[in-house]
């Protein structure tokens, strides 16, 4: 279980990294935490001829805010999205996902970035993004685009992302008053890929949900949007009738596919038990209790 | 008063019974262990080997000329080239009537039996350099028929794996006692059902390693090896290899877990001596976890039929079982693959008063990796299945599941005790056990808070579990069948001028504690502190031959080898003290390393000062007076086949009945082991062994699809327990002690296992009762609760 | 074709260490065989187990999903520099009083997560304990005995401040 030989290269600005992936196409792949990648190197199941190391890339890092905006550099890690102040009091959403990722030694060097793009649809980053509407700024020679989370994903380990494209950052819109988010996670262990998982938000003060949105994760071959079943829900106090409509609903939203361990059946039943919970878990907190 | 001899037992400052903790322990501690992989030799090369990508396939050729000339490349040796160096095997024994199992080659000479399997070696200057090789290498394959589900295998249209063999069965087995179809007949109840058993593996953290440095100049080969096994495997090197075995030198140092995994005879490891024959270089193979999945034994792997017939007033009449279980394409050597199935069918039912029992055993072949003995071997099934049993009679009969214990258990005034398969029970404590544990749990009260929980919706269940445990193998176990396996073990004990002891065994250290608890035995019966003697296991060449670390027998066996030793050395150095003091050796006794005067308790000389004059001033002492400070004593073990243990666990979970999941609140275990030389690491071992009982009722079990491809062969998709999910085991103890050996130690290293995945098991099936739903295949996953809850 | 050497310099310990190391060897096989700091285990090469837990840059890191010329210009500390800096002096001895090891293969893992735990919670609850290391395997002792040793070390530690 030893990586193959490859090519190592520490880049330090943007600019190296395209000159690099320009010149090594396909060849080339960054590494950011390495806690996906290195895995898959040594598994021999990825054997790229060149690591690009963006570690050393300084527009990659740090957690900034505007008035309406956070922006996320990819090269922020698990813990430091896990301990940040602006984190929580804007995206809290994505502080309570944290919790979830692996444990403290892999979360000291996992990043953010690295989530995003390796795109497993077990993990919880990408669905939180989606639910938060995350904008993601991939930076190639050629300039600057910006691709939304609902876009971005593509399918098992699979993005929107071209050639010689790097993810710089994401941003969000900052937490409106009246908000709420929650995450439910089945995980056989603590820290492992999530058996099934929700991620939530909706506005929630007046003790009824609206704009709600629901992200299933480890379901499908990336994370899906429950739009159906958000829009039974839609305006409702969670009640038991609006509840069990959206349940019903659930299964137009959801495609579920098996893993080793779980059936794609038994995905959806889950799936159906974690919408009940997480309604309960953002209304819980709209009536001022916490869990 | 004063002139009686202790015995060790109550001997001043004896240190049985004491937690002392452990000395070897500190360099682990530190960093400081000295394991296999640790090691590098001069001029070493690393092995890396091909595995077969089918279940069963043939080699139809094997282009290796581009991985030849691959970087670092020193050798290829393929099945063939390494059969010249080294014999093939086969995994029977004698005393299994009827086994058969063919010859198997380090490496496959034609065919590949299991995916995994490895054919082909690569030895290089870096292991890296070796796999590189390894991905240059093209096989060309014929596909071959895969038999992946065993309880095929017997059907007449099912292919043979090996033709020449007639069927696919290696061993099987009929036990009858008593009137059992009589008493199925005239039974008022019967309860039917049938469990499953996946199959595991050991996942020691450290993986199976090895250095095999061989030294042509002198003929001599040196293993550097992680093997709990040590002589064993110097045997099975020299007959296999060719090697005259006063020049085969096994050395165990640090030994990163072994469970039982690590003393079977893997190609893997074999292959690296022979490649280490054929380049005149020492050849290291440490495993990766790829390849510890896929060539370690598994084991497990058990479908069990059982009935049981029972009076109205919950009296067990009679039990009868099936078991199949499937053991991969070879039956391992030098054990066999038959002992696991041999334990489950005259285990079962072992806790029991009733005397009418039939088992019935196969043991087939399989496409799968090879499966073998592993930590508590056999009595997680035969307990899960009796325990089990018991309580769907229980449940069937309204009778609380600890009332049906009370009124069935053997008695613990009933012993000796026969049992329908013919074990002999000296004396067991099951009422004790069973008290105790009820009372360290305070089942009352649970039950009162889980049928209040329950109103709420909250579904906690109890479960109970009395195990018996094999310990301390008699001399009879393996050499009989024709293994050379040894049943006594040796200690060696010499006294250093200083003063100090220094003490070798034949017992192996896995980390149980093996050293300390020698140690332990020796510092009391020598009458010196623990500090004074240092210990040394695990080479061939510095420690007595005997049998080494298997079946629950360090302490019982090894352990009365070192009181022997000791009491030997001890009466030749008051005998040294004696001709000093011009006075009878029986006047004097040892204590804290002082010669005392056995009467007034007065010092008179030290151990230290015996050292000095015996080594450097024997002139002193009479003529023809010969100190004897070295001695050694083996010892055989006595009085029945086995020292049976018993014990009791229980679990306390609650479930979640919309997810599936459930949560392991609570484990206590009960256990007694005779005489404990120290308390805390029976614990310990209880412990440990608890919880791999939970991983193979919680999440435990090797994947395979049907064409026998091993579906989860890394640490992501393979569960073992972790510390967030494991509840605190609170371990109360009873002790009987043996009254074959002077210690009356029994075994302890597998008790935890035996009962641990039982108690789940009943606690789990106590919290579905309502939902009238039970499981009975493990492990119980979240997919199968929801599939019983009928909710999926 | 020999594989290309990569210069590497960092701090290891507390000394400044100058190598030449190819890129594809990961920090642990670095740490055992070019430094002979064996202490550091390798259990699985892919995240899971943590016996090869090490401190980077202050922080847990897996040594096994490192390559050792990413430490370039960093800090890294193994079981061998923290024993003897006596920053696990007191787990050791905790450790060691209650037997929260058996063959001690994950211990170097363990010692180093639950130090770093001590250093962010003084004083964790039995299930903070168990949450912080569960990253950590070990197949001998069951965790019991480990936890029971990390509360006593913290204890011992809050009595000492
Ligand atoms: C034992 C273990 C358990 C884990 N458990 C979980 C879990 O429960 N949940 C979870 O979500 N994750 C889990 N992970 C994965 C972990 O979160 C990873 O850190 C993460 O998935 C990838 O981030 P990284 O920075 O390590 O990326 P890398 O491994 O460095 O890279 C991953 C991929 O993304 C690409 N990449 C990275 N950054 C960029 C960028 N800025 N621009 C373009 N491409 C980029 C790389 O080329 C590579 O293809 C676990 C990992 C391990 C080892
Ligand atoms: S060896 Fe690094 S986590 Fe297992
Ligand atoms: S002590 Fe052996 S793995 Fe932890």
């Amino acid at each position: 279980m030893k990586a193959p030989i490859f090519d190592y290269i520490k880049a330090n600005s943007l600019s190296e990294v395209f000159d690099l992936m320009e010149k090594w196409g396909e060849d080339a792949r960054i590494i950011a935490g390495g806690q996906s990648l290195v895995p898959a190197m040594n598994f021999r199941l990825t054997t790229p001829s060149l690591l690009i190391d963006i570690n050393g890339i300084e527009e990659l890092k740090g957690i900034t805010h505007s008035q309406s905006t956070l922006n996320i550099g990819a090269l922020t890690r698990h813990y430091e999205l896990g301990t940040s102040e602006e984190v929580t009091k804007h995206a809290p959403l994505l502080s309570k996902a944290v919790p979830h990722i692996a444990h403290e030694a892999i979360r000291s060097r996992g990043t953010f970035g690295g989530s995003l793009v390796h795109a497993d649809p077990s993990a919880e980053i990408p669905a939180c993004a989606m639910v938060l509407d995350g904008r993601f700024q991939l930076q190639s020679r050629q300039g600057c685009r910006s691709v939304s989370a609902r876009d971005f994903f593509k399918g098992l380990f699979e993005t929107a992302m071209e050639p010689g494209e790097i993810l710089v950052s994401a941003d969000f819109d900052v937490n409106e008053d009246g908000y709420q988010s929650a995450l439910c996670e089945l995980e056989r262990r603590q820290g492992d890929y999530a058996t099934i998982g929700v991620a939530a938000r909706a506005k929630t003060d007046s003790g009824n949900l609206f704009d709600l949105r629901l992200v299933y994760f480890a379901l499908e071959d990336k994370p899906i949007l429950a739009n159906h079943a958000a829009a039974i829900l839609e305006g409702s106090r969670g009640d038991e009738a609006a509840i069990a409509a959206a349940k019903t609903e659930l299964t137009k939203d959801l495609n579920p596919i098996g893993d080793l361990h779980t059936s794609a059946n038994t995905k959806l039943h889950l799936a159906k038990v974690l919408l009940e919970r997480v309604v309960k878990n953002l209304l819980k907190h709209a009536k001022g209790t916490d869990d | 008063m004063a002139n009686q001899p202790f015995s060790v037992l109550d001997r001043p400052n004896s240190y049985i019974g004491k937690s002392v903790p452990r000395p070897n322990a500190r360099r682990l501690l530190e960093g400081r262990g000295r394991f296999a992989d640790d090691l590098n030799l001069p001029r070493m090369l690393h092995t890396a080997f091909l595995r077969s990508p089918f279940a069963h396939a043939r080699i139809i050729k094997i282009d290796a000329e581009k991985a030849k000339a691959a970087p670092g490349v020193i050798l290829i040796a393929d099945g063939k080239d390494v059969a010249t160096h080294c014999k093939p095997w086969e995994g029977t024994l004698a005393h299994f009537p009827g086994m058969k199992s063919p010859l198997q080659f380090p490496l496959p000479l034609e065919r590949a039996c299991w995916q995994g399997e490895p054919v082909l070696a690569i030895a290089a200057e870096s292991r890296a350099q070796a796999e590189d090789a390894i991905d240059l290498v093209e096989i060309e394959w014929e596909e071959l028929p895969v038999l992946a589900d065993s309880e095929t295998a017997l059907d007449p249209d099912t292919p043979l794996i090996h033709p020449e063999l007639g069927d696919n069965q290696t061993f099987n087995l009929m036990l009858e006692n008593g009137t059992v179809d009589q008493t199925f007949a005239d039974a008022e109840r019967i309860i039917e059902k049938t469990f499953h058993f996946g199959r595991h593996t050991a996942v020691t953290v450290e993986p199976r390693s090895l250095i095999a440095d061989f030294d042509d100049s002198e003929g001599r080969l040196t293993v550097y090896y992680s093997s709990q096994s040590p002589y064993q495997m110097q045997d099975v090197f020299s007959r296999h290899l060719n090697i005259t075995e006063d020049k085969v030198h096994v050395i165990c140092e640090d030994i990163g877990g072994s469970f039982g995994m690590k003393l079977h005879v893997y190609g893997e490891d074999l292959t690296t001596c022979a490649l280490s024959i054929m380049t005149g270089r020492p050849v290291k193979f440490t495993a990766d976890r790829f390849e510890s999945f896929v060539s370690d034994i598994h084991h497990r792997d058990h479908r069990v039929h059982a009935k049981m017939a029972v009076s109205n007033q919950g009296k067990i009449q009679a039990m009868e079982i099936d078991d199949l279980t499937g053991i991969g394409p070879y039956s391992v050597y030098p054990r066999t693959s038959a002992v696991e199935g041999n334990q489950v069918v005259r285990l079962t039912g072992g806790s029991y008063q009733f005397t009418d029992y039939r088992a019935k055993l196969n043991v087939v072949f399989q496409n799968k990796n090879v499966m073998c003995q592993y930590r508590a071997v056999g009595h997680p099934i035969a307990c899960s299945v009796t325990e089990g049993m018991v309580d769907f009679a229980a449940a069937e009969l309204g009778i609380d599941p600890v009332e049906m214990r009370r009124r069935n258990l053997i008695k613990d005034d009933q012993y000796p005790y026969t049992s329908p398969t013919g074990l002999i029970f000296e004396k067991l404590s099951h009422h004790q056990s069973l008290e105790k544990v009820l009372e360290m749990m305070d089942y009352d009260a649970l039950r009162a808070e889980q049928a209040k929980l329950r109103e709420q919706g909250i579904h906690r269940g109890i479960g109970l579990a009395t195990f018996i445990e094999i310990t301390n193998p008699g001399p009879a176990f393996y050499g009989l069948g024709g293994a050379r396996i040894s049943a006594q073990d040796g200690c060696m004990m010499k006294l250093e001028p200083s003063g100090k002891i220094f003490c070798s065994v034949s017992v192996t250290e896995q980390g149980q504690g093996t050293e300390t608890v020698m140690a332990q035995i020796a510092a009391s019966e020598l009458g010196m502190p623990l500090d004074d003697v240092r210990m040394l296991t695990g080479d061939t060449e510095k420690t007595p031959y005997g049998g080494a670390t298997w079946g629950s027998r360090g302490v019982g066996i090894g352990g009365e080898a070192v009181l022997r030793a000791a009491r030997a050395l001890r009466n030749n150095l008051l005998e040294v003290a004696g001709a000093v003091l011009q006075c009878s050796a029986d006047q004097l006794d040892i204590q804290n390393s002082q010669v005392i005067d056995k009467n007034t308790g007065t010092e008179r000389l030290s151990v230290a000062e015996i050292g000095r004059i015996a080594y450097f001033r024997s002139d002193t002492l009479p003529q023809d007076f010969h100190p004897q400070l070295t001695v050694a004593r083996h010892y055989v073990p006595q009085g029945p086949p086995f020292a049976f243990t018993n014990g009791i666990q229980a679990s306390y979970l609650e479930l979640d009945q919309e997810t599936g999941f459930f949560k392991l609140l609570k484990h206590w275990a009960v256990e007694d082991c005779g005489t404990q030389i120290n308390p805390r690491l029976v614990e310990e071992q209880i412990r440990g062994g608890v919880v791999q009982g939970l991983g193979a009722a919680l999440y435990e079990e090797c994947l395979y699809d049907e064409q026998g491809q091993f579906l989860n062969p890394t640490l992501a998709d393979y569960l073992v327990p972790m510390a967030a999910e494991i509840p605190d085991i609170q371990v109360g103890h009873v002790v009987t002690p043996t009254a074959y050996s002077e210690l009356g130690a029994k075994g302890a290293g597998e008790a935890g296992t035996a009962g641990a995945a039982a108690a789940v098991m009943n606690a789990l099936n106590d919290a579905l009762r309502p939902f009238k739903t039970e499981l009975t295949r493990m492990p119980f996953t979240p997919e199968r609760i929801l599939r019983a809850l009928g909710k999926v | 074709m020999t594989e290309k050497l990569y210069p590497l310099t960092f701090t290891l310990n507390g000394s400044t260490i100058t190598r030449h190391v190819t890129s594809r060897l990961s920090l642990a096989d670095f740490l055992r065989t070019e430094m002979n700091l064996t202490g550091t285990h390798v259990g699985c090469e892919h995240g899971v187990c943590g016996a090869c837990t090490i401190r980077v840059e202050g922080r847990l890191s897996r040594s096994c999903l490192m390559f050792a010329i990413q430490v370039e210009g960093m800090t890294v500390e193994t079981v061998e520099g923290l024993n003897a800096s006596g920053e696990l002096h007191s787990l050791q001895e905790a450790f060691h009083e209650l037997n929260a090891l058996q063959c001690g293969f994950c211990t170097p893992g363990i010692l180093i997560t639950a130090a770093q735990l001590l250093q962010e919670t003084p004083l964790p609850s039995r299930k903070q304990i168990r949450d912080y290391l569960s990253g950590n395997y070990c197949r001998c002792t069951g965790y019991h005995a480990i936890v029971d040793a990390v509360e006593q070390a913290s204890q011992k530690q809050a009595e000492r401040r």
